[in-house]
């Protein structure tokens, strides 16, 4: 079903048209917004990277949806309404194309240009450009890591990664693993990891993780997320995967990929997969590019500033989602439902003020037990003590934590920014988003501080947030050539 | 390493791909590196300055570890491509292609 609607988009207009609202992204927040919008009686395009609908939180493949104990009926309904205004044409909807570069005529007015390209070379690229009044960002997040000596060795992998295969692409990248990091995500991939087959030797969680429910407050009720943790220590009982709390992977072992991981204390489990998380960290690419405010959030990432209409501070921009904080599917998709609302105000459409209440006390409710998971599983402290004078930092540009060091007692750099100028951690192909929070922390600690917003902002800012050839930058400039992306697509996805 | 759930999928039959000359099957819908890596192949790309392996890493198209040459493509993520029939896959090597001159 879902293979028959995709594709059959075609452009509305032989001019491209300017839409009355963007959004990016099409996880719950992304999908929440757009098609709020489109039944509030906007115009809106959708633009998601992935080929499918529900970004990473409802990752599924062509013959599999998500699971109903994983708001997977919510998902269903959201589907739905998005093909159904696909079909009545208020709903252009673009997967798999990437947003590159945003801009727009004057800083503060006037409509944006998002430049699109696919994925990869030969994607089939429907829009090569589409302008909007209004954005609505939605980018998502991914996992967070922390470096530590051995984690670039092959078949090491961020959780959210092994996540991925398993939902996405049905496969498994090893026989024995161990999970680590913090968090709560930790378990359903250790979870999914046996149900595949695959013997989880230990989850190791960093943080002591008794009882987040002591963190929530009484006016907060998380019934939904009991059951879920609930079924989690039930299905990790089944399987008999070990969940160590306070334990620490200190270094993974192997020459030319993993062969195990060592443990603080020194014990040594045997593993072929290493799956490292240590919570989730938004991608703000865009809402830098586009110039909106930014602020450190509770758990230390860089999120934007919104206000109590999901507006940034660039007049038009708006943003929903994991993109204003990790927070999760539930306050994610009220966020995007009051982001559409909001935009059918400022147009002068009826909104109903009970459903802005509504949206209101669940995305109230669902910040407040996000902070609580935040407060359960902080990253912990001294986390940089185990990095050694040849552990990488950053992956790309293979920057160790030595020169890092040399960097700033014989060079001087005391941020981030001079640090990248100086040892280029942050100027590889993923222009930091691996090891950015990692070096903010390290260049603060190295200097004998805490690590600020200030810190972060230089290893989040890209100056395009995809990569681009050359014959698409050149072609900004010839603005009057409209159309001539469909020359890329040479298959049906 | 396997592919999970394939029992579930008796009605499709699996593409056929090379890697550097090996063949390599991949279920319909999946990326190239989960075939790759489901085949038991986790390294397709060497580091340019210490030439080190790499392979999977976020596997959602963020850190660009897993470059790979797709029929003549370099430079694409492993973990966005969907795995064709009849696709040529080939190592990423230090030669120049993994530059991140791109950007």
């Amino acid at each position: 079903m879902v293979m028959a609607a995709m594709g059959t988009d075609r452009p509305m207009y032989d001019v491209a048209p300017t839409y009355d609202v963007a959004v990016v992204g099409a996880g719950p927040a992304g999908l929440a917004a757009a098609v709020g919008a489109a039944e509030a009686g906007l115009e809106v395009v959708l633009i998601d990277a992935g080929r499918l609908p529900g970004g990473q939180y409802w990752r599924h493949d062509e013959h599999s949806t998500p699971p109903a104990h994983h708001h997977g009926r919510l998902f269903a309904r959201l589907r739905a309404r998005l093909h159904y205004q696909r079909r009545l044409g208020r709903l252009h909807y673009l997967p798999g194309h990437q947003v590159w570069l945003i801009d727009r005529p004057r800083p503060d007015s006037g409509p944006f240009t998002l430049r699109l390209n696919g994925p990869y070379d030969t994607a089939p690229v429907e829009r090569d450009r589409v302008r909007a009044r209004s954005l609505v960002l939605c980018c998502g997040a991914y996992d967070r890591q922390l470096p530590l000596p051995g984690w670039e060795l092959p078949g090491v992998m961020a959780a959210g990664g092994v996540q991925a295969l398993l939902k996405g692409h049905r496969a498994v990248a090893g026989r024995r693993a161990v999970v680590a990091g913090t968090g709560p995500f930790l378990l359903p991939v250790a979870t999914g990891l046996a149900q595949a087959g695959v013997r989880v030797l230990a989850v190791c969680e960093a943080n002591p993780a008794h009882g987040w429910l002591r963190h929530l407050d009484g006016a907060v009720r998380a019934p939904a997320k009991s059951a879920e943790a609930v079924r989690y220590a039930a299905l990790m009982a089944r399987h008999r995967i070990p969940y160590r709390t306070r334990a620490t992977v200190t270094e993974i072992l192997g020459e030319d990929r993993v062969r195990g991981v060592r443990l603080d204390g020194g014990e040594v489990l045997e593993a072929d997969l290493v799956a490292l998380g240590w919570g989730f960290t938004p991608a703000l690419e865009l809402p830098l590019m586009v110039g909106a405010a930014t602020r450190r959030d509770l758990d230390g990432s860089l999120v934007a500033v919104v206000d109590a209409r999901q507006r940034t501070t660039v007049p038009d921009v708006l943003a929903a989602g994991e993109t204003t904080g990790v927070g999760g599917a539930a306050p994610a998709v009220a966020e995007g439902r009051l982001a559409a609302l909001s935009l059918a105000a400022a147009h002068g459409l009826p909104v109903d003020p009970r459903a802005v209440r509504r949206l209101r006390t669940a995305i109230r409710q669902g910040r407040a037990f996000a902070a609580a998971l935040h407060r359960t599983y902080p990253v912990p402290d001294g986390w940089t003590d185990r990095l050694t004078e040849r552990t990488v930092v950053c992956r790309c540009e293979e920057v160790t934590y030595g020169e890092l060091c040399r960097a700033r007692t014989d060079l001087g750099a005391e941020e981030p920014r001079t640090m990248k100028l100086l040892a280029r951690p942050g100027m590889g192909w993923c222009q930091g988003r691996i090891c950015g929070f990692a070096v903010a922390a390290v260049t603060a600690s190295l200097t004998g501080r805490p690590a600020t917003a200030e810190d972060l902002r230089p290893l989040s800012a890209r100056p395009f947030a995809a990569p681009v050839t050359l014959g698409e930058l050149a072609g900004m400039d010839e603005s009057a050539e409209l159309g001539e992306s469909a020359d890329d697509a040479d298959e049906e996805p | 390493m396997s592919h999970a759930g394939s029992e579930e999928r008796a009605g499709s039959s699996p593409y056929r791909l090379t890697f550097d000359g090996t063949a390599v099957t991949a279920l319909p819908g999946q990326s190239v590196g989960a075939a790759l890596v489901a085949a038991g192949i986790v390294a397709w790309r060497t580091t340019r300055r210490e030439g080190r392996p790499r392979g999977l890493f976020c596997g959602i198209g963020v850190c660009f570890d897993c470059l790979i040459t797709v029929d003549g493509h370099p430079g694409q993520r492993a973990c966005l491509v969907p795995a064709r029939d009849g696709m040529r896959l080939s190592a990423e090597g230090d030669r120049g292609g993994d530059g991140g001159d791109g950007d």
